[in-house]
């Protein structure tokens, strides 16, 4: 009774780009860290939207979360601690054709390259910014991150860190020109893969923090919002991340929050409410930096001969 | 034609001449000015309206930007100098000379700071402003009558000028008018047309947008100046410069560094304020966008290369600006586009060091920096321009190198050449530099990211969007599959085809040139901008019978070929250089614990000649007088 439409078909794709296009070498990260959670909500990512991999550029800085790009299949930068955002902007300034990830941990976004995570905020280059969220530093060898809870004891804080932790979503929703800010968990995939969606198709730059913890170092820093969901508040809003009911349904508390309205956004991220998860601030309209570099890129040569000449013809004597 | 400097003018109309044959000019080859005021009375630009018109006659020019470091010091003071050193001549200048023939001072303290400087001789003559002599503090009188005698009493030839008084008669602002005037005033003593300084004018002032009062109000002042000159001045000097005969260029090396890289194509100028190096931005954020390209003021100066770095690795071509203490933050980055490859060019403007030093002065003190700051070995080119001129070249040989050899490239210019002005040849321009080196082929199957060459270390790199070609870069230890390594033969083997770019860039250098006899008793090795100085003060030696001969590196990294075989044709090599070094006789300086200079440490490793060092840093350019004394110093022993 019911006939098949024929437009139901798209053409075949000439090329189709499966989840193994977008595998790197095999994750040497612990078992039961959040990166492995992360690495595979962006494979899917790329896979769902079809990137092509040529077109796709993973940078990280340095730190657990920063081997990352090792593990994709796309053009991939591993360079320096804390510098990951620099080099992602200039690789976006002239290239607006390809799809720039940054993967960073607290401790490179928040400690070492925190001036640089200040100014990527206000440029608004179009990027996914996820930072890889553990309170502590692994790679190293378990010490005292921004992040890091007032109290937990690392092997520099033997007696307890004695500051209370930087928070990474309320400061950059602090910083002018920010256009997107999304908190997300690791122990709910669903939710993880719906915001790196939404960052993904923000135009502009998408900053995420994954909550996650380090398996040897900071193993229950979120057992309490695991075991009680009532921890977390579910910001929801038919312009925030939309959820499936079956995933909505892990998060007892949710609430109205309109992503434009930053002052209630900033409220949120202050963590009053408990732990937000879900889309505190979005503006699409924010203006990007990326639009001012960009410009020129298509000057053909003989123009650009004519304005070398016309520069010097001025210094002429 | 008619000699210019018997013209007398009528302010109102420069067109009428009346011939006065009491006032015989002497004629001079060459002449040093300068032009002195507190900071914002306009003796820069002054100086630079001078030294422009002689160039735009056909002299040969070097000027020098004397410069406070505050912008607007104390009044009167002789720390708060600011103005304009102008050598001209008949032939070409290449450097600012020793002292000053004539000095044009809006105040006498700022005279001292000249002195100081050892910038003047007895004999040099003095035009100062007599206004102080009238001041109502009757301090400022004072100390301006005792500095008149006091000139005096040192030899100068000192004329007190109404130059305030006149300027009044045309402005009701002195500030804004007395360097014209004198501008004026010199025109006559120089026996010059005045007519090219009005065509100047109403050239700087229209580019500045400035209505045709504007222009006026300067003609008359300059007129006026001209004017008063013949009627009131003793001094005439005229000096046969023949007009250029192909077209030239007048810049300084600042400049020279920003056209060059608009010339040599470059996309992005990624830059950080920091003094001497932000005016090659402002050129280049002035007109590179005209080109298509990009100036981004990054938020640190590591920001700075780190987005350079990224433009180069995503196919663009990028350079960052900076100085001293900006190659000390960007050092972690240079170290990363060693390791990974990545083609880049870094421009350094020395200035005086360590920590922030003499920031508006010269110092050659980043070679070994530039060669050596960093963790591990981190092989880079390093080039050195010698001339104003050779700053445009370079930015262009820097980036095809930069490219070829897949890595960073240091171009160390100096304070002296950002901020010297000289003409030269208009170049040569080619479109094929305008390309951008993105290649979006698809890659080929089975070539790995660093495939590199086994002789020459060289290979290709993938870029983003070239299909097949994904890798990922790292700045750890890696493999020809960017992979990463810590296998030890790994890291050996990289490390040395890293290592074997600079030595197949030797490969095609050839031995520099020896300016003088190719043998003899001493040669001196110079770097950077020295070599006007250094050739001026071996040329003077060797005009007084002294067997001496001169050598000037432009490749620092890897050092030029035949170094050691040209060395052993001399009885004694040393360098002259403007960094620290001990002499040789001290305290505690004995064979062995003595600091050479930064280039003479590299000759002595490098060639196991035992070359001796001549250096100072008077944060100043050495001028030819002083590097003669310094070389027959360690020469003959005598000082």
């Amino acid at each position: 009774m019911y006939g098949l439409k024929t437009d139901w078909f798209e053409p075949p794709k000439e090329c189709y780009y499966s989840l193994e296009d977008y595998e790197g070498a095999v994750a040497r990260w612990c078992p039961g860290c959040g990166d492995h959670a992360v690495l595979t909500a962006v494979q899917r990512l790329c896979r769902d939207e079809q990137l092509p991999p040529e077109k796709t550029v993973m940078v990280s800085g340095i730190g657990c979360s920063s081997r990352f790009p090792h593990y994709m299949k796309t053009y991939g930068f591993h360079g320096l601690h804390g510098r990951a955002l620099p080099i992602a902007e200039g690789i976006r300034s002239r290239r607006p054709d390809l799809n720039v990830f940054v993967v960073t941990g607290d401790g490179d976004c928040c400690s070492i390259g925190a001036g640089h995570w200040i100014h990527s905020v206000r440029y608004n280059m179009k990027m996914v910014v996820l930072l890889l969220d553990n309170n502590v530093y692994g790679l190293t060898k378990e010490q005292t991150s921004p992040t890091s809870g007032r109290g937990l004891v690392t092997n520099t804080h033997p007696r307890g860190a004695w500051l209370d932790p930087i928070n990474p979503i309320q400061a950059t929703l602090g910083v002018t020109n920010v256009s997107f800010v999304a908190q997300t968990i690791d122990w709910n995939p669903a939710h993880l893969f719906a915001t790196i969606t939404a960052a993904h198709r923000h135009p502009g730059y998408a900053f995420v923090r994954v909550l996650q913890r380090c398996p040897h170092y900071t193993d229950e820093v979120f057992d309490i919002a695991r075991k009680d969901p009532n921890q977390l508040v579910l910001l929801k809003h038919e312009n925030g991340i939309q959820l499936d009911e079956s995933v909505a349904r892990f998060f007892p508390r949710q609430v109205e929050h309109d992503p434009l309205n930053i002052h209630e956004g900033r409220r949120f991220a202050s963590g009053e409410e408990g732990i937000p998860v879900g889309l505190l601030y979005c503006d699409p309209a924010t203006p990007r930096y990326d639009h001012n570099t960009v410009e020129g890129l298509a000057t053909p040569r003989a123009e650009k001969l004519r304005a070398v000449r016309k520069v010097l013809d001025g210094y002429r004597i | 034609m008619a000699n210019p400097a018997l013209k007398k003018v009528d302010p109102q109309d420069p067109g009428e001449t009346l011939v006065d044959p009491m006032k015989a000019p002497t004629e001079i080859s060459e002449h040093i000015v300068e032009f002195v005021s507190d900071s914002g009375e306009g003796a820069q630009t002054a100086g630079v309206l001078f030294g422009t018109v002689c160039a735009k006659m056909g002299a040969g020019v070097w000027t020098v930007e004397l410069i406070p470091a505050e912008i607007e010091p104390p009044a009167r003071s002789r720390e708060g100098v600011s103005g304009n050193r102008i050598r001209f001549a008949v032939d070409e200048v290449t450097n600012m000379g020793d002292e000053a023939d004539v000095v044009v001072a809006f105040n006498e303290q700022v005279l001292y700071a000249r002195i100081d400087q050892e910038a003047l001789k007895a004999g040099t003559t003095l035009y100062i402003d007599k206004v102080w002599s009238q001041h109502p503090d009757p301090s400022v009188v004072e100390a301006y009558t005792t500095a008149v005698a006091d000139f005096r009493e040192r030899g100068y030839v000192v004329h007190e000028i109404p130059m305030e008084a006149e300027t009044l008669k045309y402005v009701d602002n002195p500030r804004r008018g007395k360097n014209m005037w004198t501008v004026g005033l010199l025109a006559a003593v120089y026996s010059m047309d005045l007519q090219p300084f009005l065509d100047e004018v109403r050239g700087i002032f229209e580019r500045k947008r400035k209505g045709e009062k504007v222009i006026q109000a300067n003609y008359k002042l300059l007129r006026g100046g001209y004017e008063w000159g013949l009627s009131n001045v003793a001094e005439r000097y005229a000096m046969p410069i023949q007009p250029a005969t192909k077209p030239r260029v007048v810049m300084n090396g600042n400049a020279a560094v920003a056209v060059g890289a608009m010339a040599a194509g470059f996309e992005i100028c990624s830059m950080y304020p920091i003094t001497p190096a932000t005016s090659a931005s402002h050129y280049l954020a002035g007109f590179i966008e005209k080109a298509g390209g990009f100036l981004h003021q990054a938020e640190d100066e590591i920001a700075a290369i780190g987005f350079a770095i990224g433009a180069s690795y995503s196919g663009k071509t990028a350079l960052t600006v900076t100085s001293g203490p900006g190659m000390a933050l960007k050092t972690e980055m240079v170290g990363l586009a060693v390791m990974c490859e990545v083609p880049l060019v870094i421009v350094d403007v020395q200035r005086g060091g360590p920590s922030t030093g003499l920031p508006t002065k010269v110092e050659q003190g980043d070679l070994l920096h530039s060669l050596f700051g960093a963790p591990g070995d981190a092989p880079k080119i390093v080039l050195a321009p010698s001339t104003i001129e050779e700053c445009f070249h370079f930015m262009i040989m820097a980036r095809q190198l930069a490219e070829t050899f897949r890595g960073p490239v240091v171009v160390l210019t100096d304070a002296n050449l950002a901020t010297g002005q000289a003409p030269f040849s208009y170049p040569d321009l080619n479109e094929d530099w305008l390309s951008p080196p993105v290649d979006q082929s698809e890659w080929e199957q089975g070539v790995l990211p660093y495939a590199w060459d086994a002789d020459t270390g060289l290979s290709r790199r993938p870029i983003p969007g070239q299909k097949g070609g994904q890798y990922v870069l790292t700045g750890l230890a890696h493999d020809e599959r960017s992979k990463i390594a810590y296998a030890s033969a790994v890291n050996q083997r990289s490390t040395s085809m890293r290592s074997r770019k600079l030595a197949s860039l030797k490969e095609t250098l050839k031995p520099p040139q020896v300016i003088g006899p190719d043998e003899g008793d001493l040669l001196v090795v110079g770097w950077g901008s020295t070599r006007g100085a250094i050739e001026e003060a071996v040329g003077q030696l060797r005009d007084a019978g002294e067997s001496v001969s001169s050598l000037h590196l432009r490749f620092l990294s890897p050092l030029e070929p035949g170094l050691k075989e040209i060395f052993a044709r001399f009885g004694k090599v040393m360098t002259v250089e403007i960094n620290y070094s001990d002499d040789p006789v001290g305290a505690l300086a004995d064979g062995e614990n003595r600091r050479f200079a930064q280039l003479a440490t590299m000759l002595r490793s490098a060639t196991l000649v035992d070359v001796d060092c001549w250096s100072r840093i008077p944060g100043q350019p050495l001028p030819p007088g002083m590097v003669k004394a310094g070389i027959l110093a360690r020469f003959k022993g005598v000082s």
